[in-house]
């Protein structure tokens, strides 16, 4: 089972790696995109799949990531230390605003991050003199690293799988350590998991922050992706978008996000040709979905394959023998 | 002096409709634990309904806005209930939150392809005319508006407090379990309140929409202004979300005037963090229990 688990793993790096080659620059964006969502998103599953709790701040979060980092690239300092300073900032404001929140009721987080994102955008659009208005900032360079320019799109993608696979490996190692253990006690029994010694509010503020800080790393990847950032690629929609993402893979799930986010920017382009009637489809799946399997579409999985699995079967012919 | 009273007069004016969404928005949570996500496209959708009577159908003005109250019963109300809510009440808060998100986003996008993107006019209900008190301009329509939504929100409050009815709907919300033992049809008292949030929703559309015309956009303002001011005056009274939409239209025509007009947006939103920090039960709600 473990040498079956490694190869597979193996083997979707292997893709991963293989994925761009001799595609247009138009596929290697939409994959560079994926891989940032996915980061963001699998920050958001950890606030909301295994601490149960929603935020509706992540594209805000990603935001400011994204500003410092088109700030401090703009002024000449290195992406390294741009993308540290926006994940501890993103951390930081995690702690700051899960603090109040999650000293009440388990739903207010949903409110406070809701308008906290809402007045993020306020600012960004207002403040001119930093943040360049509705017209935004444009022209962020992109990072070479030992000499090694990631101008080209190939390249960036591989900085960006880099992102990725380190993203992912942290991720694990949240998961897996004791933290992470008891964050999934809370989310199975919240009251139990009090009982025996945990405290709630602190891990439950500890991985809203920690998952706004993936946010953070995201909104650092995406400034020198797209090279042009303004405040409405952070509103509000695009956090329901990645909460969107979550729950369609499957909150809770460890790969969940990551195919919730290759729906969401992929399944646009398979409707292309429905032309405007493409988000009224969209959403209509997204209810169904909703209605017909709450845990998304790695749940919907699990359903279908636990159906079809031949199951351990007891032999009626011995029950017979054994009672003549 | 007269500015002021202008303000304050328009500013109520504006609050009362947002009250009423706010009321819609309350009830749904009482009675069936629903964050609807979807209550701004609630108010955004009944004028098209209304619409579509009165230029598809060439039905004058009030037989066309009772067409647009029964389509709102039947597809907002009983639609809404049976064929989404009522399915995933069972799997908790968060894939219904999901679900009205997406449900907000496919009337948003299904009135934009089949009606219209730009912005529709809206016949006026009431004159409007303009009177002058001790120098300022006050409206009709304003106070119209006021008087409607205050009378809405009054006879509501009757009815549940007064009528039987009401009294078992009060019940169901407050403990379904034991409303059930005692003979209450749980089920068909969660049904009232989706049909009482449907009609609120007419009510605030066809009083908004001759002020900001009709546009499929619409709903993403009012949602988040109904939002907050439930929060504001308090998630679990009705009294508590007439305080809050009235306070929440007074607090943004203020600051439209007084403070800024690029931070306008911001004052509600700050208004509900100031709240939550320091009495997150809102204005005049009770406490609830904590959840853990």
């Amino acid at each position: 089972m473990k040498h079956l688990k490694l190869l597979l793993l193996s083997l979707a790096i292997g893709a991963l790696v293989v994925a761009p080659i001799g595609q247009g620059n138009y596929i290697i964006y939409t994959l560079c995109s994926w891989l940032l969502f996915s980061i963001s998103a699998m920050g958001l599953n950890l606030t909301l799949g295994y601490a149960g709790q929603v935020s509706l701040a992540q594209a805000g979060f990603m935001g400011i990531g994204a500003y410092i980092t088109a700030l401090m690239t703009l002024a000449g300092i290195h992406w390294i230390v741009a993308a540290g300073v926006s994940i501890s900032t993103c951390f930081a404001v995690g702690l700051l605003l899960g603090y109040p929140a999650l000293r009440v009721q388990h739903h207010f987080l949903a409110f406070v991050t809701l308008a906290f994102n809402t007045l993020l955008f306020l600012v960004l659009r207002n403040e001119e003199e930093i943040t360049g208005g509705s017209f935004g900032l444009v022209g962020m360079p992109r990072p070479s690293f030992f000499g090694i320019s990631t101008n080209s799109n190939l390249a960036f993608y591989y900085f960006s799988l880099a992102c990725f696979l380190t993203a992912v490996a942290v991720m694990w190692w949240i998961l897996r350590s004791p933290w992470g253990r008891s964050f999934k006690a809370l989310r199975e029994n919240p009251i139990r998991a009090e009982s025996l010694g945990l405290k709630i509010r602190r891990q439950t503020l500890l991985a809203f922050a920690i998952g706004s800080a993936f946010g953070g790393l995201a909104g650092a990847m995406q400034a020198p992706l797209v090279q042009f950032i303004e405040p409405g690629s952070f509103a509000l929609v695009h956090s329901l978008k990645i909460l969107l993402m979550v729950v369609v893979g499957g909150s809770g799930y460890f790969y969940g996000p990551m195919l919730g986010a290759a729906v969401v920017i992929l399944l646009p382009e398979v409707l292309r040709f429905t032309e405007g009637y493409y988000l009224i489809i969209y959403s209509a799946l997204v209810i169904v979905l909703m209605v017909f399997s709450p845990n998304g579409l790695i749940g919907a999985g699990q359903k279908i394959w636990t159906k079809f699995r031949p199951k351990h079967e007891e032999r009626r012919d011995m029950q017979k023998g054994f009672q003549l | 002096m007269a500015e002021l009273i202008q303000i304050l007069v328009s500013g109520l004016a504006a609050g009362s409709i947002y009250a009423l969404a706010a009321v819609g928005f309350t009830l749904l949570w009482q009675a069936s634990q629903t964050i609807n996500f979807a209550q701004g496209e609630f108010v955004m959708l009944p004028a098209f309904f209304v619409l579509v009577g009165v230029h598809f159908l060439g039905l004058p003005l009030w037989p066309a806005i009772f067409f647009g109250l029964l389509l709102s019963l039947l597809i907002l109300g009983v639609a809404f209930k049976r064929l989404i809510v009522e399915p995933m009440l069972p799997h908790g808060t968060l894939p219904l939150v999901i679900a009205t998100i997406a449900l907000g986003l496919l009337l948003k996008e299904s009135v934009k392809e089949f009606y219209g993107a730009t912005a529709q006019p809206f016949p006026a209900i009431f004159p409007q005319t303009v009177y002058n008190v001790m120098g300022a301009s006050v409206s009709l329509q304003d106070i119209c508006n006021l008087a409607v939504s205050m009378l809405a929100i009054g006879g509501l409050q009757l009815f549940l407090s007064r009528t039987r009815t009401g009294r078992c709907m009060q019940a169901s919300a407050q403990n379904p379990a034991v409303a059930e033992i005692l003979g209450v049809n749980v089920k068909r008292m969660v049904l009232y309140t989706f049909l009482i949030n449907a009609a609120l929703a007419t009510i605030a559309s066809v009083l908004i929409s001759p002020i900001y015309l009709a546009k499929f956009s619409n709903g993403e303002t009012l949602g988040l202004v109904a939002f907050i001011a439930a929060i504001v005056g308090g998630f679990n009274q009705i009294r508590g979300a007439l305080v809050g939409g009235l306070l929440i239209g007074v607090i943004d025509n203020l600051s439209a005037v007084y403070i800024s007009a690029e931070y306008r947006a911001a004052m509600p939103l700050l208004l509900l963090i100031a709240i939550i920090l320091l009495r997150p039960q809102g204005l005049l709600g009770t406490k609830e229990g904590r959840s853990v």
